[in-house]
């Protein structure tokens, strides 16, 4: 790959996934790009920027982008987070939100789905004190592929075998030869929409909890401040963003502020479980009633 | 360093589990069907053992039922590995006092996810 084509595409994926590729990823674009044109039928990577120079071709460009991004997700990938959802988010929650029993969670960079289907069966289990409650989950992902993946929920024996424990894959999983699937019933507490971080998301409206792990690593520092503010003005008052184990706001931005008492938590800086409460320069957010705009 | 016994008629898997469960910090014996299996828990109690269906003279579903009926208060952890992969063995597995399930074939990621998920790692 030439020095200018490597730089078109660099520039190609930042400017419309917020991706960030240095240098030393070349071979990594070498690599996946080349499957694709293999896939394509496309007969080397100058062909494929050439097609892709005139910025016509969508499909093409689309096709780039998931190429290029990583989809590794695991059930209960780094447990942490959901022990933590389970046995502090939630229970907050259900105090907070008693009235309007409401619950709104979202996954926001869902891949093919295992984040999301994961908090799908604890909430399941605790389906005894949701009673009445309205609960959603939103998974969504930039890679129209992996939501396909995500929505017909199979995976292999390996996919489950990381992470899942065996009790659950009992419990909410129907066995089909070497390949196991999310039960109905968990399937249809997510609902999986496209959507690229870096365009507005005002018609999701408000969540309690966003998850956003192991996306943010991705970008440089400009585009994490972005999406870390485009998510912070969906976040109720009192809600919780929940970051990957490597990734941190130090640096990123002040609105978000890590949870005084529990690691890997983040809160909106003027909420009083905040570890720095009055730190950060709130954003002049308009808030939309819970839930009044997504439905349909 | 806990200890973990690893029962399967297959030299090739007893190895390979060994040589997994060693980077995870365990002692490892080995035993090759459920009744030298019952014979090595007699002697020492492990913490977890490590669980082959399939294998002459005592198989690992009457090795565990007959663990769970041994005198003693430990109770170690059960972690059935297996080819037999369909869901009624997993139910039956799990019925009788096992604690986790792996379907093999198996990685190292997998072995450490489970022990870690009984509370072994």
């Amino acid at each position: 790959m030439t020095e200018a084509d490597f730089d078109f595409l660099r520039a190609l994926l930042h400017q419309r996934s917020g991706l960030s590729l240095s240098q030393d990823k070349r071979y990594l674009a070498e690599s996946r790009l080349g499957m694709l044109c293999r896939r394509r039928g496309i007969d080397g990577l100058s062909t494929l920027v050439q097609a892709l120079r005139p910025g016509t071709d969508l499909l093409l460009e689309n096709a780039v982008i998931e190429a290029m991004t990583t989809n590794e997700t695991l059930f209960f990938r780094d447990r942490t987070p959901f022990d933590l959802f389970r046995d502090v988010i939630l229970p907050e929650k259900l105090t907070a939100n008693a009235a309007s029993r409401t619950l709104r969670i979202w996954c926001a960079a869902v891949s093919t789905g295992q984040e999301a289907y994961s908090l799908a069966m604890i909430l399941d289990e605790m389906a005894a004190r949701l009673v009445g409650w309205k609960v959603e989950i939103l998974g969504t992902d930039i890679s129209s592929e992996v939501l396909e993946k995500a929505r017909a929920g199979i995976y292999s024996q390996f996919e489950v075998q990381r992470g899942l424990p065996i009790q659950m894959l009992l419990r909410h999983f129907r066995q089909d030869g070497d390949k196991w699937q999310v039960s109905e019933r968990i399937r249809a507490m997510v609902e999986l929409k496209p959507h690229n971080l870096l365009l507005p998301n005002s018609h999701f409206g408000q969540f309690d909890i966003i998850f956003c792990r192991n996306v943010l690593i991705y970008f440089d520092v400009p585009t994490k401040a972005k999406v870390m503010a485009a998510l912070a003005q969906r976040l109720t008052a009192d809600g919780v963003f929940v970051l990957g184990a490597a990734e941190t706001v130090i640096g990123i931005t002040t609105t978000i502020v890590p949870d005084k008492s529990h690691r890997g938590l983040y809160r909106e800086s003027r909420s009083s479980n905040a570890q720095s409460a009055g730190l950060g320069l709130p954003f002049d957010r308009t808030r939309t009633p819970t839930l009044s705009s997504v439905r349909g | 360093m806990k200890y973990c016994l690893v029962v399967d008629d297959s030299a090739v898997i007893r190895k390979v589990a060994r040589r997994i469960l060693e980077g995870l910090q365990f002692r490892i014996a080995e035993a090759e069907d459920g009744a030298r299996a019952i014979d090595a828990c007699k002697g020492e109690m492990p913490d977890a053992v490590l669980l082959d269906w399939n294998m002459p003279i005592m198989d690992g579903y009457d090795f565990l039922r007959t663990l769970r009926q041994m005198p003693g208060g430990k109770r170690p952890k059960v972690v059935f590995c297996t080819t037999e992969n369909d869901i009624a063995h997993i139910a039956r597995a799990m019925h009788a006092g096992a604690d986790e399930y792996i379907m093999k074939p198996f990685d190292k990621e997998i072995v450490a996810s489970k022990f870690h998920q009984v509370g072994l790692l």
